[in-house]
């Protein structure tokens, strides 16, 4: 389980600086701009003609298909993504400087916020057309995707052993060959293991993504997502467990035909000099190596493949070594990338001010601003709740090695069902016993998120070292001073890893949580997420930018000053061997 | 000196290296004006111990990286980069862990657009030769640490290359796989099967480079310069128990001792490169109070000559040098032309308890370490008794680089804690002088 590790934490100073700034507008920036672009285009925005969805239960392996086909291209394109962005970052120390806070504040940034104005732009690509709407589902998904698998692969190429690069130099492969044949293949467990989060996140986004209106646009894509909301608005509840069941079957399918498969084959590229113990196994797998046919023709396109990683592609102008003679020319153009990078910058704060500005005023922002404060006590009530009660659970199933075996792939499970495809219950329970929304509905932000805080738990308590359990036993040391001296300790760095993804998760969850529909019935609590879920009904791209924008500071804020502190201290002090 | 009548094949001429800071700045020197040349049909060995920069003077060589100063010619040709003629067998072997032995050897040849149909003989010829036949499917992580340097050698030799560098190649591995290992390639080598002209390696074992080199150039350290150069004409095989093998080992112990200490024992110049600058080697204070407790006792009685001792404890030099140095450095000890001779205070150090020892030690610490009584003085006048560890590192890091500023610093602070004379707070990086209570 230490794989699982938000790399994001790892050796960057905590503190924000100017590139976080720039990164920070550009990217809302940008949004603002298209937006602009797109509005100015096609007004009001032409929604294609909408599949009417049907509740009738045999469409939905057909939709099931549909959806899972969305997922994959998602996940093509993070790949893509991947490999080029993350390269870059890690080959070029000036893009570097500007790629890797982007990133970062991309990645804090709740993805759900941004469905209208990838909506908006998407259909006004392709107007009357579902590609539009395809297209800007799949976008969501890459969104929720893309992160931290570029992040992962991006650690990776940074920690490629000194000695392997000096090899693959002193064979003279070129930069092509050495790309596949060392970066990738270094990378390659790390990014399996992120691109199996990024799926289990994934589920959640396209089911929030198939069915979208936009203002009185509405989109909805044949999909489990949509089926869903169909439902919904139709109050079936019988329809709603039948796409509950199909959406078990999907993960299920996937994670034993495509997952489990990826995972023993990436073990194949792990680095390190002796046979581990525990081999990962897929039944998949082993039926393929017993098949004849199947492996001749997978044959081909893998050779195919390994003569496209030993192209040269020698580029005409060959990166030599430079000596100390160019180091001002590369002072310079490290001044020019800043100046112009702090130009752009500035250029995208004064846009997305004058945009929020001209139609809002102070008290919006002051209202965004306390709206989200109650968010942030919500998130940190939940997950402070949810620590009390997984922690202590997670250290008892860790430490019973059996039971955390059957409980872990459960919990993975648990982490990756889209949890919004139970929130129409809650707001069943909710109206009829007339709760308040306020407390009841805070519950649903943590309810997909806290199996993040369980099975890291589970895993740290799992890998706790035998000698100690005896070493305690040996001193008696029992009860609260077992907890607080001996166990608390152990499994704080998996619990500080488990609960920042749960952080992150929950703040997305809040855009879906705090405003949840049953047929005409709609349930609110207070929060910005909240706020941002009624702008996006609304149309109403300002509040938008401003609510999303106010949730992604107070996001990096906490990351920031929160829980990479805490990640560090953890890494430090606490870490075993 | 050199056999003139042939034209070396690898020249370096006056090459200095010096430390990139990280503002981009030029730090201390690594290598300083060194010159050496590499003839057909020879063995050379660059002896020496770390900070010698004998690593970087093979990666200079190699093409991989760009001395600061100076030039390195293959067949005349300035070398400025990677190049075909030469490959390397690394310390770790550095291995692919995700291709097999044979995809592994295959890797060079492939990376050239050898079509397969030529470079598979030529792969498994090379496993043949280098004693892995049978191995060729299997994967590194299931071989042994010696299969795994077998599997970079055939990797090295399969490019045919004119001269093969080695970089500290057995040191990895337990004395009788590394001892096989050097027989078995000096075979190799002595029978001509393989296609090598030169072999130049990087080693700090003293014995391994009599055994192997028909020259042995001893460098000294901080910053690496060619000391000493010594042509050994021992016919091959050596017997290790030769009087003349001996000799000549004794005499290289004498040799590298001397350049650790240029003579004078005065309050300076017995420690190269003395004052802040210094980059102290990690050395426990166990292992200090034991080599003491060891040289104070029968038979050594408070003098032992080096080779022997080494072998007794079972200690490599580079392992024993360090802990020698450091006692040199605290006046515990001397050493010199291949001895170590206790002080006075050494011996009365072995016959203390531990609070005496703790006493004398972080007394000595405070005169000897320069680094030690800035940190003191430092923690003593300010009026908090506190300073933090970034201050202190930055100072070093003007004289070396960010690694051995940190190695240095956090000797320093494993000997200030055991000598009681600052204490340092790990999760707030900031010493002083409040011990807990």
């Amino acid at each position: 389980m230490s794989r699982f590790v938000d790399l994001a934490t790892r050796s960057r100073s905590a503190l924000p600086n100017l590139f976080d700034l720039i990164a920070f507008a550009l990217i809302f920036g940008a949004f603002v701009a298209i937006v602009h672009g797109t509005r100015g285009m096609t007004l009001p925005l032409q929604a294609p003609q909408a599949a009417a969805i049907s509740l009738d239960y045999t469409n939905l392996p057909y939709y099931a298909l549909r959806t899972t086909l969305r997922m994959f291209a998602a996940m093509f394109a993070s790949l893509l993504f991947t490999f080029t962005y993350a390269t870059w970052a890690a080959k070029s120390r000036r893009a570097e400087r500007f790629l890797i806070p982007a990133l970062d504040v991309l990645q804090s940034v709740p993805i759900l916020g941004f469905l209208s104005f990838t909506v908006t732009f998407f259909l006004g690509l392709f107007p009357g057309s579902t590609l539009g709407a395809e297209c800007a589902a799949i976008f969501a998904i890459f969104t929720s995707q893309a992160w931290n698998m570029a992040f992962s692969f991006y650690q990776s190429l940074r920690t490629v052993p000194k000695e392997l690069n000096e090899v693959a130099n002193s064979f003279l492969l070129s930069p092509w060959q050495k790309f596949w044949q060392l970066d990738t293949p270094y990378a390659m467990p790390g990014l399996i293991w992120n691109m199996m989060v990024s799926m289990s996140g994934g589920w959640f986004f396209v089911v929030a993504s198939e069915a979208i209106s936009v203002g009185n646009t509405t989109v909805s894509l044949p999909g489990i997502g949509s089926y869903l909301a169909q439902a919904i608005s139709e109050k079936r509840i019988d329809a709603v467990v039948a796409a509950i069941l199909a959406m078990l079957v999907v993960i299920i399918a996937y994670d034993q035909l495509l997952f489990r498969p990826l995972v023993t084959f990436g073990s194949r590229f792990r680095f390190e000099l002796s046979a581990s113990q525990e081999e990962e196994r897929s039944w998949v797998i082993q039926l393929f190596r017993r098949t004849k046919w199947l492996r001749a023709l997978t044959g081909l396109p893998a050779r195919a493949f390994g003569a496209v990683a030993l192209w040269r592609l020698d580029l005409p102008i060959r990166a030599k070594l430079s000596p100390a003679a160019d180091a001002w020319k590369e002072r310079i153009l490290d001044l020019v990338s800043v100046l112009i990078g702090g130009a752009a910058g500035i250029y995208a704060l004064w846009l997305l001010s004058h945009f929020v500005m001209t139609s809002l005023t102070l008290g919006d922002i002051e209202q965004a601003l306390w709206l989200t404060f109650l968010t942030l006590l919500r998130v940190l009530a939940l997950i402070l709740l949810a620590s009390l009660v997984w922690v202590p659970v997670g250290i008892l199933i860790g430490l019973n090695t059996r039971l955390a075996e059957r409980v872990q792939p459960l919990t993975q499970f648990l982490a990756a069902f889209p949890a919004n495809v139970l929130f129409p219950i809650a707001v069943v329970v909710i109206v009829r016993y007339s709760l308040n929304p306020d407390i009841w509905l805070s519950f649903l932000i943590i309810f997909g998120t806290q199996w993040y805080i369980l099975f890291n738990v589970v895993g740290g308590a799992s890998t706790f070292p035998n000698d100690l359990r005896e070493a305690a036993a040996t001193f008696h040391v029992r009860g609260w001073d077992w907890w607080t001296k001996v166990m608390l300790p152990a499994v704080f760095p998996y619990y500080i890893t488990g609960a920042l993804t749960a952080s992150g998760g929950s703040w997305n969850a809040a855009i879906v949580a705090e405003y949840v529909k049953w047929g005409n019935q709609t349930v609110t609590a207070h929060g910005i997420g909240a706020y941002i879920a009624k702008a996006t009904q609304a149309g109403d791209f300002p509040r938008i930018v401003l609510g999303v924008g106010m949730m992604s500071i107070f996001v990096i804020a906490l990351n920031r000053f929160f829980w990479r502190p805490l990640a560090r201290f953890a890494e430090r002090r606490l870490q075993l061997s | 000196m050199l056999d003139t009548r042939t034209k070396p094949i690898l020249e370096v001429k006056n090459v200095s290296q010096s430390y990139r800071t990280g503002a981009g700045e030029t730090g201390a020197q690594v290598l300083d004006n060194v010159s050496l040349s590499l003839t057909e049909g020879e063995i050379v060995g660059l002896l020496g111990r770390s900070g010698s920069g004998k690593s970087s003077l093979l990666r200079i060589i190699s093409g991989l990286t760009r001395p600061t100063d100076g030039e390195v010619l293959f067949r005349q040709e300035p070398v400025t980069g990677p190049y075909d003629s030469i490959s390397m067998v690394f310390q770790s072997a550095a291995l692919f862990p995700w291709l097999s032995v044979l995809a592994n050897v295959e890797l060079g040849l492939r990376a050239k657009k050898v079509p397969e149909a030529e470079s598979r003989p030529r792969a498994l010829k090379a496993i043949d030769v280098i004693g892995l036949d049978g191995f060729e499917s299997a994967f590194p992580k299931e071989l042994s640490g010696g299969m795994r340097q077998r599997v970079g050698f055939a990797r090295a030799l399969v490019v045919d290359p004119t001269i093969l560098l080695m970089d500290e190649p057995f040191s990895a591995l337990d004395v009788l796989t590394a001892e096989t290992l050097r027989t078995d390639l000096l075979d190799l080598w002595v029978e001509g099967r393989v296609p090598i002209k030169a072999i130049l390696m990087v080693t700090h074992n003293i014995e391994e480079a009599v055994l192997m080199c028909n020259r042995i150039l001893v460098l000294s350290s901080n910053p690496g310069r060619i000391a000493e150069e010594i042509h050994v004409t021992l016919p091959y095989p050596r017997n290790r128990l030769a009087p003349e093998f001996r000799q000549l080992v004794d005499r290289i112990y004498a040799l590298m001792t001397r350049r650790a200490a240029p003579a004078t024992l005065g309050r300076e110049g017995t420690f190269p490169g003395l004052g802040l600058g210094m980059a102290l080697p990690e050395v426990s204070t166990n292992t200090m109070a034991g080599l003491m407790e060891t040289l104070a006792a029968s038979p050594y009685n408070g003098h032992a000559d080096l080779p022997p001792l080494a072998d007794s404890l079972q200690m490599a030099i580079d392992d024993l040098f360090p802990v020698g140095e450091t006692l040199q450095l605290l006046r515990f000890a001397e050493f010199a032309e291949g001895d170590i001779k206790l002080t006075p205070a050494g011996m009365r150090f072995a016959e203390m308890d531990v609070d005496a020892r703790k006493k004398l030690f972080g007394d000595h610490l405070i005169a000897y370490v320069p680094l030690a009584a800035r940190i003191k003085n430092v923690l003593d006048e300010r009026p908090t008794h506190s300073a933090r560890e970034t201050r202190f590192l930055e100072e070093l890091e003007d004289y070396m680089s960010e690694e051995y500023a940190e190695r240095t610093l956090k000797s320093v602070i494993t000997w200030g804690r055991y000598g009681e004379i600052f204490a340092y707070d790990e999760s707030s990086e900031t010493f002083s002088l409040e011990n807990p209570t």
